[in-house]
């Protein structure tokens, strides 16, 4: 039950020699404008170009709406203290990925999602397993900043309250100025904590749910486009605290802008149609894609 | 790799997955505890509405069937004296003619009708049963008499015949044989001497009491003396007046004003005013209407009292902020866009709204004229005001006749002294305004599917 | 008959008028111009402009006629029967009018009556030609006033449409006339009410004992308005007891908790309870509820009449359920998704999640709903008369009966159409109370929940 190493999953092992398959196919072709492209259907995987930890693991997952079918049979392997970014146009499921990642997706009449998703070897979708714990280790950032009309104090607190993590008063004015401070948000606003977290700017306000999400000390964090709704000096903002965030928590990022994806991600995973197409290394997606589909998005020519 | 801060997030992390399991249980509980609670409460809702619908059924049911004896009666002239009746000769005034006749069935009126029915009951009797005149005339209901009445006046040629007749059971011989009254009471406390009682089971073993379908709930206005003939048809023409005229003057002239208010108003103190006032109307308690009926129409116009015109002016000004605010609610969810295409291509204003807006709210506004047409016909209180509660034995001819409305019959019947018997009839006619709501709802969901699929 | 030719002489001057117009117009066009207006709008004006004078005059004698054609009747009267009182003098006027229609009067006729008929009669006819033929006249000069004004730069449709949005800006103000003559009809007789009883003696008085109106002004009574309104906030504060758990339970389960299948049942099953009218609840709360309680109290070995504030109040809050969970749930669903997801996604439970952020959120509006299902208790009538027992008594005991401001009006007021005694003029004096009561309650509902409105628009 605690922490399992990746490679005894044996579902690991086909995708564990896609990956070889695929690092020696990267180091056959090293001129860029050589790289053969293919149009076939199974996801493209290249290796990651250091060693990395994968806690969090996706196999096969398939997410109907209704009669609908939203996902396709999605693989993926999430990066320890990395960020991982998920592209693609609109529609194409990456939101629906993510938001199966903390079962968000149970909120949704209608939803129904099979395959496997495993953190530290467990299987969230596991009936013992209990979602509200899941969340917990789990944190989600949305795509337009939802503070709770409160004060700045009682947003941050809220996760720690309601899970009981602080024993005391100092305890959770300790946990409420660590989460702001990790967030870059506290010079903002130590001298407001009563203030409502609603009359903060937009950037602001999307901080103060990082802060939020944070303070509940989860593994992962999930966001949502969570720049979509902010401008770009908020934006910018925003990206570097993902950047210094990252040494501390597995993030998964989903975004429309593949400059965002390319400045703040380590990995990356292009989806479309509900499947997903490509993933591997940020680095090797946006300079050297494999497949052609990926190609004609970087190039702007789907989006 | 493993800096300090890396390294305390680990350990919060874990002093986080600790403590989370140990307040997840209690979680756990007060959610259920919570969840429990929420479909308690809908259970509990859903709960009346079936209560409530099965209690008045229930006790409305029996209602709709009566005691009825099926008896021979004989016409007897020794009885009808009257003579026959007047004939128009040439060179009479139409008056004069109306007064001869009227004197003739006046004449018919004051005859002994009683001893009609009462020989047509001692002939039904089972033989050997003594039946004395007091006991007969128990047994069936006080109509019969008028009922035997306006047959021989609209066919004289009865006189001296015997035709079969189904004579009305009186009220307490109704509840004496579906056993609303306790029928272990003593003498003292029963409706009924014992020997009707004992007559009356006489001829409910003999088949000639049977339990018929009771038409005169339909068919007959309200009745003191013969209670077991009481009926709707006064009251219902009663609401129907008043709904016409809340139709032909609430619907109008809420659509108008939703229209203009939405549509053309420029915003300002005065609109801004009268929709504050409109959505406060809404609020406004019924019988506060009841009291402006009173003062207005009543006292100051003069207009009459119990008469569905002042009941339906009343109902009309109670209906209008319903059918305002949701067409008004229907308009603004026409999309500006419809708007925008309509006067780009040069349609004025009126055009705009008239040619293009409405007739896409035309399904909206129509239910909520049928809803609150419904509404307004369950309306009791401000009705009592105007005096609606009055008893009325006649179907009015007009809108400004005295009338009584169903809601206010029910309100009538609920007081009557006889309870045993009008309990179950004050059921039967919630029944029957409950059904008549419930059409109309239906229509308005009909219609609105129906019509909404269309456009 | 007279109203047949009426009738014709409108459509008459309707058809010509309008064709006239559209003709007008259609000329002008045919000539090559370019007219302002199109010809339909043309042949609207025009005959508005000729049926206008027409329904004026028409009006004006259906208004004045009967009053005109009872003075000419009355000249032909003898002087003895002039001075008869009005009951008879009314009969003899009468019998004129018969006689005059050729319907005839039954028994023999005084020779001044024939006389009477014949010249009323006569004039009758005379009057019915001359009004006809001036509103006919009246309407061709408006045709052919309109007619020559047609030109291609009239601006007829505006002038249409002008009248068109004078006639909507009619039918909003009646919502206004109507509050106006709420208002002004209950000061007018309250104020009446209080030249018998001095308001302070109303308003703080602590005993309700009015008198009979039939024993005379000598006897006015005491109207004290506290056993009243004490009886109204108690059956009112039992049924918000009962409808205000039911209702919101209710609200939160079917907004967070349902799936789209028993929402979609559920929903308009409870709102039924809205729908039925009030007199249902209160027979159902007089012929089951309140016996029922009683027998409950008597096994309880407490004693409930069966016709109490609690049967009231029981059954009003069943009443004021959907009121309060419709309004509700439709609050709690306009407080934005995101937030719930924003909790939820933290990993609060579902309860936590309402109970810390919706109901905080949603808050405001709720408390706007609750006030306005609090003015519906306080104005409901038929319940409390059926059900509440009619004891104008200050009593705490909710077991016990009581009245309430509603059930007054009605006692006061009901089968009462002369109010100049206190007796009945109470009655305005307390519905201007409730007005009041409810509107205060209403304007603050309503500004609470637009504000609500407004913050997550």
């Amino acid at each position: 039950m605690t922490s399992s190493h990746p490679s005894d999953a044996q579902a690991v092992s086909a995708s564990s020699s896609a990956r070889d398959a695929a690092l020696h196919d990267v180091g056959a072709t090293k001129p860029v404008l050589a790289n053969p492209l293919t149009e076939k259907d199974e996801t493209v995987r290249s290796p990651d170009l250091e060693t990395r930890e994968y806690r969090l693991q996706a196999r096969d997952v398939c997410v109907f709406y209704g009669e609908k079918q939203a996902l396709f049979d999605v693989s993926l392997d999430v990066p320890e203290k990395a960020v991982t970014s998920l592209i693609g146009p609109s529609g194409c499921g990456k939101t629906t990925f993510l938001r199966c990642i903390n079962r968000m997706n149970d909120t949704i009449e209608g939803c129904r999602v099979t395959g496997k998703i495993t953190l530290d070897g467990e299987d969230i979708y596991d009936p013992s397993l209990d979602v509200v714990e899941l969340r917990s280790r789990v944190g989600m950032v949305f795509q337009k900043p939802n503070p709770f009309p409160k004060s700045i104090y009682e947003n941050v607190a809220y996760g720690p309250r309601i899970h009981g993590l602080a024993r005391s008063r100092t305890e959770m004015d300790e946990i409420v100025e660590a989460s702001l401070k990790r967030a870059g948000l506290w010079s903002e606003v130590k001298d407001r904590l009563r203030e409502s977290g609603t009359g903060l700017s937009g950037g602001q306000q999307q901080r103060l749910c990082i802060a939020r999400a944070i303070a509940v000390s989860p593994e992962v964090i999930l966001m949502d486009e969570p720049c979509s709704a902010l401008d770009p000096i908020a934006t910018a903002v925003i990206e570097e605290l993902i950047d210094e965030l990252r040494a501390h928590y597995t993030i998964i990022i989903v975004t429309h802008s593949m400059q965002q994806a390319a400045r703040v991600s380590q990995k990356t995973a292009f989806f479309h149609l509900g499947k997903l197409i490509e993933e591997g290394p940020t680095e090797v997606i946006m300079q050297t894609p494999r497949h052609k589909k990926t190609q004609d998005y970087i190039t702007g020519r789907i989006g | 790799m493993a800096s300090p801060s890396s390294t305390s997030i680990k350990a919060q992390a874990d002093r986080r997955r600790v403590r989370v399991r140990a307040s997840l249980g209690r979680r756990h509980l007060v959610e259920w505890l919570f969840r429990g609670a929420g479909l308690t409460a809908i259970v509990i809702a859903l709960g009346m509405v079936v209560g409530l619908f099965w209690i008045m059924i229930s006790k409305g049911l029996p209602a709709f069937t009566q005691a009825t004896l099926s008896a021979e009666v004989t016409f007897d002239p020794d009885i009808i004296t009257a003579g026959p009746p007047p004939v128009r000769e040439s060179g009479q005034s139409e008056a004069d003619y109306r007064a001869a006749r009227m004197a003739w069935e006046g004449q018919v009126a004051r005859l002994n009708w009683n001893a009609l029915v009462e020989q047509a009951v001692r002939n039904t009797a089972p033989a050997g049963m003594e039946v004395d005149r007091r006991t007969a005339l128990a047994l069936v209901s006080n109509i019969d008499r008028h009922n035997l009445r306006d047959m021989f006046v609209a066919n004289p040629h009865l006189l001296g015949r015997t035709v079969k007749v189904d004579l009305l059971a009186s009220a307490n011989t109704d509840n004496w044989l579906k056993g609303t009254i306790n029928r272990d009471l003593p003498d003292s406390r029963q409706q009924l001497s014992a020997a009707t009682r004992q007559l009356a089971d006489a001829l409910y073993a003999d088949g000639k009491i049977r339990f018929t379908f009771a038409w005169q709930i339909f068919t007959n206005t309200d009745s003191r003396s013969a209670p077991a003939a009481a009926g709707l048809a006064g009251a219902f023409v009663g609401s129907l007046y008043m709904m016409l005229i809340v139709i032909v003057l609430a619907v109008p002239i809420g659509a108008a004003s939703a229209i203009y208010l939405e549509e053309f108003a420029p915003k300002n103190r005065f609109t801004d005013f009268i929709e504050v006032n409109i959505n406060n109307l809404a609020a406004v308690p019924s019988i506060v209407f009841g009291l402006l009926g009173a003062a207005v129409f009543i006292r100051y116009f003069g207009l009459p009292m119990s008469a569905p015109i002042v009941g339906g002016l009343v109902l009309t000004l109670m209906t209008l902020p319903t059918i305002i605010i949701a067409t008004r609610s229907a308009l603004r969810a026409v999309p500006m866009s419809l708007r925008q295409a309509a006067l780009g291509i040069g349609a004025s204003h009126n055009q705009t709204v008239f040619h293009h807006v409405l007739p896409v709210t035309f399904p909206a506004i129509l239910t909520a004229s049928i809803i609150g047409v419904a509404q307004a016909l369950g309306e009791t209180a401000p009705l009592l005001l105007i005096g609606m509660n009055a008893f009325v034995a006649a179907i009015p001819a007009t809108p400004f006749d005295k009338s009584t409305a169903l809601p206010a019959q029910i309100f009538l019947w609920q007081g009557n002294e006889n309870r045993n018997f009008f309990e179950a009839r004050t059921s039967a006619a919630i029944m029957v305004l409950l059904a008549l709501m419930i059409t109309l709802n239906a229509l308005a969901i009909f219609l609105r599917t129906r019509l909404e699929r269309r456009v | 008959m007279t109203s047949f030719i009426v009738a014709a002489l409108l459509l008459i001057l309707l058809g010509l008028s309008y064709s006239q117009g559209y003709l007008g117009g259609r000329a002008l066009a045919a000539t090559g111009v370019r007219l302002h207006s199109r010809p339909r709008y043309h042949g609207i004006l025009v005959a508005i402009w000729c049926l206008l004078p027409a329904i004026l005059v028409l009006g004006a004698w259906a208004l004045l006629g009967p009053g005109l054609m009872r003075a000419f009747v009355m000249s032909y009267l003898p002087p003895d029967v002039q001075e008869l009182g009005p009951h008879q003098l009314n009969a003899a006027i009468r019998r004129v009018e018969a006689i005059a229609s050729g319907y005839g009067v039954a028994g023999a006729m005084e020779p001044w009556e024939t006389a009477a008929g014949v010249a009323l009669r006569r004039m009758r006819e005379f009057a019915f030609l001359v009004v006809i033929a001036s509103a006919a006249g009246l309407g061709i000069l408006g045709l052919l006033f309109a007619r020559r004004r047609i030109s291609p730069r009239l601006r007829a449709r505006n002038s249409v449409e002008w009248l068109i949005r004078l006639l909507l800006l009619a039918c909003s103000v009646v919502a206004v006339m109507t509050t106006l003559g709420i208002v002004v009809s209950l000061f007018n007789e309250a104020i009446q009410f209080f030249t018998f009883v001095h308001p302070f003696d109303f308003f703080f008085g602590t005993v309700w004992n009015p008198g009979f109106s039939t024993t005379g002004t000598a006897a006015i009574g005491q109207y004290g308005l506290l056993p009243l309104l004490w009886g109204t906030v108690m059956v009112a504060g039992i049924a918000m007891l009962v409808a205000v758990p039911i209702g919101l339970f209710t609200a939160i389960y079917l907004s967070q908790y349902a799936s789209g299948r028993l929402r979609a049942v559920a929903k308009p099953v409870i709102e039924v309870l809205a729908g039925i009218p009030t007199i249902v609840y209160g027979f159902f709360a007089l012929v089951t509820v309140g016996p029922y309680l009683s027998r409950v109290g008597s096994v309880l070995g407490i004693g409930i009449n069966a016709t109490s504030a609690l049967t009231a109040g029981l059954v009003m809050g069943i009443m004021i359920i959907p009121f309060v969970s419709s309004l509700s749930d439709d609050i709690m669903r306009q407080v934005p998704r995101s937030l719930r997801d924003g909790s939820l996604g933290l990993g609060a439970t579902p309860s936590e999640t309402i109970r810390r952020v919706l109901l905080p959120a949603a808050l405001p509006g709720i408390v706007g709903a609750l006030l306005l299902a609090v003015s519906r208790a306080i104005g409901e009538t038929m319940i409390v008369v059926l059900a509440a027992g009619n004891s104008p008594v200050l009593r705490f005991n909710p077991a016990e009966p009581v009245s309430t401001i509603t059930v007054t009006i009605v006692n006061q007021l009901t089968g009462d159409s002369d109010f100049s005694g206190p007796q009945s003029l109470v009655a305005f004096a307390l519905g201007l109370t409730l007005f009041m009561i409810t509107l205060v309650l209403n304007m603050v509902a309503l500004y609470i929940v637009r504000r609500f409105r407004e913050q997550y628009e």
